[in-house]
């Protein structure tokens, strides 16, 4: 090992970050630029009688307006594609209705996108957009999964009945339903993973540009990923060949997930610049990210967790209901079903499992992938489960968990585990992270403190959550035989630069992440040569070749992969030049420390006289092409499988039920570290989120289907001071299928932590007879859960 | 986050900002830290055609003993109040008060005249100046007139100043040695504004006049004359501080919203009555 792999290098990108230096798509401004502002509807549902643009289009600076019929009569545009093709359990196709850039007809819910206005000035559009008269007929809406899967709810599309975009199952249903014949015990619950919206710190952006001297594009977007919204961009909505756009994503304020997809506003605007010939700007407003910026979560489901008399779980069987929203967002389809489905083997060696599932439109803004993805919707499932069935069977949490834990292997020595959903675990070994966590919150003493607080009339919980995730996202025959559209491959190209330097084109996406100075850890290790003579480019479609982006905590598993396969072509030409240099040969030639030296001897070349060799290439091998640059594309052979133990420790106060966060461990295995700092980093973050869910986030609609809380004033986000320092700890699980032995780290942290804090809160409340807390857990709801469950309020 | 136009206008002195004011009409607003109205204006659920400046009017912005008051000028910050010496010695409720105001940047911008005037309902500073007694000055053309604070919160954003007026000044009578009195609330998680907030105040440490006024629980702030009658004369003990707590929120109209329910919102009315009665007697 080197130098940097292992060590908490500081980010090299916080430079220009921290001093307000960075790049994002609002800060680019480009010569006779206009700006787009959207007329967006106020409905939930309603028939789009009659638009009126004259008074907007007669306001001064206004270049254009356009409307549905303006853009759905042109040429062939039908509107935004879905990425993922889930089948009806019958076989049929999922209904995939049109996802119109503008609409033509209806509005299907609020902020659904009626008109633009590009003007000269931002000011000047937003001002004419006010004057873009709608002719509303409001129609009657649902915004609620179960209302609207209902009989008689009212359609989203006249096309799709039931607001059913499909069904669909995972697992064997007999066999599950034969075991639950016979189990000794089942828990059962009827549960809500709420709404919440992702908040990324910057909204979305996009500036389309048009050159009609070489009738080329260039999107600059907020993306998590340029290259997919470039295919789906060129080949799915506008019929522009791919070679004709360049796509650019720089520095890009967080995603969360609700940047992967591709949203109408980048092809309204490329659209329109090809139209009035001239660069369009689109930036949104918070309210209106609120609004449009995909959802996550959303999930109505009963559960049922069956028991043999000792304890072992015998079965699971799941009835879900996904709320999609009005349209079908990118991979929307995926996350309910794939990523949901999938995991619900959790860690335990459940012996049969069944998913029934439905993925149903509602008048609500599109629900897609959000920090985890559908597995902390299987974690919180699961964890949920266990505990309570802990409660109901008078025995200890963490024994339970214990005792159904799958037994440890490496995936090299012992195979990988096969679960009864879909997937080959590739290497785990649970005990040592839940004792770990264990460990660390002191667990037998915090029973004897909860024991004395309850006798005092203080209500003191502890929750726990042990969670597997899919991560590395994905091998592409796997996912494409599972419906996916696109392959999830990486591509890195390195290239050496004459003097020794060397630069890296991947095609992950970082927004956050710190991709610049993980990435350079390794190629500098690898190559050993200084960090600082690496750098890491990436969000270009022109500048890299192609790219699957960031997402699934996918870039170092499978963009370092690739990475990886690069510069093992680096050292294997730079061997052939060294030997011809050196006159050895090449099986005599060792790598070290910058250095290929000659085995035994003292005769070694340096990294820098060699590349430079391979660009004045005088005195050189015959054969050997000049040069000192490769590409690779890296498609892995399994998903990674990060898993983890989190605990929390509460005190609910009994006058107002308000939850005090008192500590929150998190012991989490990722497979190895190259940056310490950073995979703390994205674990604190990922709590937050997690636990953010857990007791403050989530959309309210109200009967009209208008959002109650798109603002932050109303929409409570997790704060500082709402929160523990986290004690955190790791160990570490390599992964037996990749060349850097990692998993991934940026969604662990909310996948792990819900569970644990509405668990700790359900413990808390164990004296008044409380089974369960619907999140977010708000003071309210925590005051009426303990009204209600033994009805007075009294422990 | 784009205002719709306006005219601004930055007036040299109070009298020449009553003079916009009457020239412009209800086309105009007063600016003073901006903290309310900003955000409205950037979200276009306000639309004057014309701001009037007076946040930098400097002779508004004081706090000093005036005989037997403490006089607070209408500009001064929610910072300048909740951490000034005359205020922390005489007002502990106030100061408590203006420290749980937004962040940092909000209680060095905001105003506490600009605050009253809006009269949001969850705003912590009314409850503050009902229970302290406290008189609203009112500057209008035609002079200034005194209004106590038990008659300036009349409903939802509506207070006592006409159209035309400007807040000048808050007048406080310096309460007697030994006087006691604490403000607390139980916070909405987002906007960090009252759900519940109460203000206590024991003139001479005694409950012979006890005050307990509310904000953010009805429409309008208010002097829970249940409690204080309930209480008064009694020994602040356990039991009768419970007892009258108990009163707390009776007969007003309590606020709803996603927050906080009417009956969940009327019994942590009960328990901050009960909480802010022991701080202010411990």
């Amino acid at each position: 090992m080197g130098n940097y792999i292992g060590k908490s290098v500081k980010r090299v990108e916080d430079k220009r970050f921290l001093t307000g230096k960075g790049r994002y798509t609002d800060d680019i401004v480009l010569p006779g630029m206009l700006h787009m502002q959207i007329v967006r509807s106020s409905y939930a549902h309603a028939r789009v009688n009659r638009i009126d643009t004259s008074a907007a289009k007669a306001h001064a600076d206004v270049v254009a307006v356009y409307t549905g019929a303006d853009i759905h009569t042109d040429g062939n545009i039908i509107g935004v594609p879905c990425g993922w093709q889930v089948n009806f359990k019958n076989g049929d196709t999922m209904k995939e209705p049109p996802h119109p850039l503008l609409v033509k007809d209806k509005v299907r819910h609020m902020g659904d996108a009626v008109a633009i206005v590009i003007a000269e000035t931002k000011e000047a559009a937003k001002d004419a957009a006010e004057l873009v008269v709608v002719d509303y007929e409001p129609l009657p809406s649902v915004t609620d999964v179960g209302k609207a899967a209902a009989a008689g709810a009212p359609l989203v599309h006249d096309d799709v009945p039931d607001n059913l975009c499909f069904d669909w199952e995972l697992g064997d249903k007999a066999k599950t339903d034969a075991a639950m014949e016979t189990a000794h015990h089942i828990t059962k619950l009827d549960f809500v993973n709420q709404r919440v919206i992702p908040n990324a710190i910057e909204p979305r952006a996009a500036i389309g540009s048009y050159d009609a001297t070489n009738d080329k594009y260039t999107l600059y977007t907020t993306s998590q990923n340029p290259h997919l919204t470039r295919l789906l961009l060129c080949a799915f909505v506008l019929g522009i060949p791919e070679h004709k756009v360049r796509v650019v994503a720089p520095d890009v304020g967080g995603g969360f997930g609700s940047k992967i997809f591709h949203y109408s506003e980048e092809a309204l605007v490329i659209w329109a610049s090809n139209k009035l010939q001239r660069p369009i700007k689109w930036n949104s407003e918070r309210s209106e990210a609120f609004l449009t910026d995909a959802h996550g979560r959303d999930h109505k489901t009963s559960a049922e967790m069956g028991f043999d008399a000792e304890g072992n779980i015998v079965g699971l069987r799941i009835n879900t209901l996904a709320n999609l929203g009005a349209y079908l967002s990118t991979f929307a389809p995926a996350v309910p079903t794939y990523l949901h489905g999938t995991l619900l083997q959790g860690l335990y060696t459940t012996p049969a499992i069944h998913i029934d599932l439905k993925a149903v439109f509602t008048h609500t803004t599109a629900v897609d992938a959000y920090r985890g993805a559908g597995r902390p919707e299987a974690t919180f499932l699961l964890e949920r489960m266990i505990d309570l069935s802990a409660i109901e069977m008078g025995m200890d949490p963490v024994e339970l968990r214990k005792k159904n834990f799958i037994p440890a292997f490496d995936g090299v020595e012992q195979e990988g585990y096969i679960t009864q959903v879909a997937l080959q675990y590739d290497s785990g070994d649970y005990h040592p992270v839940l004792d770990r966590a264990v460990e660390m919150v002191g667990y037998e003493q915090f029973r004897k403190e909860q024991a004395e607080a309850r006798a005092n009339g203080r209500y003191l919980g502890i929750g726990f959550s042990t969670y597997i995730e899919a991560c590395g996202i994905a091998p592409s025959a796997v996912v494409g035989a599972l419906g996916a559209r696109a392959g999830l491959y990486e591509s890195a190209q390195v290239r050496v630069q004459p003097t020794g330097s060397v630069s890296v084109y991947t095609g992950s996406h970082s927004h956050g992440q710190g991709h610049e100075t993980t990435f350079a850890q390794v190629v500098a290790d690898k190559l050993g040569i200084p960090l600082e003579s690496v750098d890491i480019i990436h969000g270009d479609s022109d500048a890299v070749a192609f790219g699957m982006g960031t997402y699934g905590s996918r870039s170092l598993a499978v963009g370092g992969s690739a990475i990886m396969k690069s510069i093992d072509k680096v050292l294997e030409k730079g061997a052939k030049i060294a030997a011809h240099k050196l006159e050895a040969a090449e099986d005599d030639i060792e790598y070290s420390d910058g250095q290929w030296t000659v085995k035994g001897t003292d005769k070694s070349i340096g990294f820098g006289d060699i590349a430079l060799t391979a660009y004045v290439p005088h005195d050189y091998p015959a054969n050997l092409e000049p040069g000192m640059d490769f590409s690779s594309f890296y498609d892995p052979a399994n998903f990674t499988y990060p898993f983890g133990a989190h605990i929390a420790v509460v005190e609910v106060d009994p006058d107002t039920g308000k939850v005090d966060l008192k500590r929150f461990i998190a012991v989490d295995d990722v497979g190895n570290v190259i940056n310490p700092m950073i995979v703390d980093g994205q674990i604190h973050g990922g709590l937050a989120q997690g636990i953010g869910q857990a007791l403050f986030e989530g959309a309210i609609y109200d009967e009209e289907g208008q959002l109650m809380n798109g603002s932050y004033m109303d929409y409570t986000m997790p704060r500082a001071d709402d929160l523990p320092s986290f004690e955190i700890d790791r160990t570490v699980t390599p992964c037996p299928h990749n060349p850097l032995g990692v998993k991934g780290a940026g969604e662990a942290g909310c996948i792990g932590s819900t569970p644990a804090v509405v668990n700790a809160v359900v413990d808390a409340l164990a004296p008044f007879g409380v089974r369960d807390v619907q999140m977010p857990m708000t003071p309210e709801r925590v005051w009426r859960a303990m009204h209600n469950g033994n009805g007075n309020g009294k422990a | 986050m784009i205002p719709n136009n306006f005219e601004y206008h930055r007036p040299a002195n109070v009298q020449e900002a009553l003079g916009m004011l009457s020239q412009y009409g209800d086309e105009a607003k007063l600016l003073a830290g901006g903290h309310s109205l900003i955000p409205t204006l950037k979200l276009r659920l306000n639309d004057p055609g014309h701001l009037i400046d007076i946040g930098h009017l400097k002779d508004l912005r004081y706090i000093r003993q005036e005989g037997s008051e403490i006089a607070i000028g209408a500009n001064s910050t929610h910072s300048d109040v909740a951490f000034h010496a005359l205020i922390e010695e005489h007002f502990p409720v106030m100061a408590q008060a203006g420290r749980l105001i937004g962040d940092v940047q909000v209680r060095n911008r905001g105003t506490i005249g600009g605050s009253i005037a809006h009269a949001d309902p969850a705003a912590d500073w009314p409850a503050t100046l009902l229970a302290t007694d406290a008189k609203i000055v009112i500057m209008g053309q035609g002079g200034s007139r005194s209004v106590a604070a038990t008659d300036f919160f009349k409903g939802l954003y509506y207070t006592a100043v006409n159209e035309g007026e400007i807040v000048t000044e808050i007048r406080i009578p310096v309460p007697p040695a030994g006087s006691s009195s604490a403000y607390m609330k139980f916070m909405q998680p987002a906007s960090r504004f009252a759900i519940v907030g109460c203000a206590v105040m024991l003139p001479g440490g005694s409950t012979d006049d006890p005050r307990v006024a509310f904000n953010g629980v009805s429409s309008a702030p208010f002097r829970d004359t249940g409690v204080e009658a309930a209480l008064k004369g009694k020994v602040a003990d356990k039991a009768n501080i419970e007892a009258a707590a108990a009163h707390a929120a009776n007969g007003q109209s309590v606020m709803s919203d996603h927050f906080a329910s009417e009956d969940y919102r009327t019994h942590l009315a009960k328990v901050y009555a009960r909480k802010t009665l022991y701080a202010a007697t411990s």
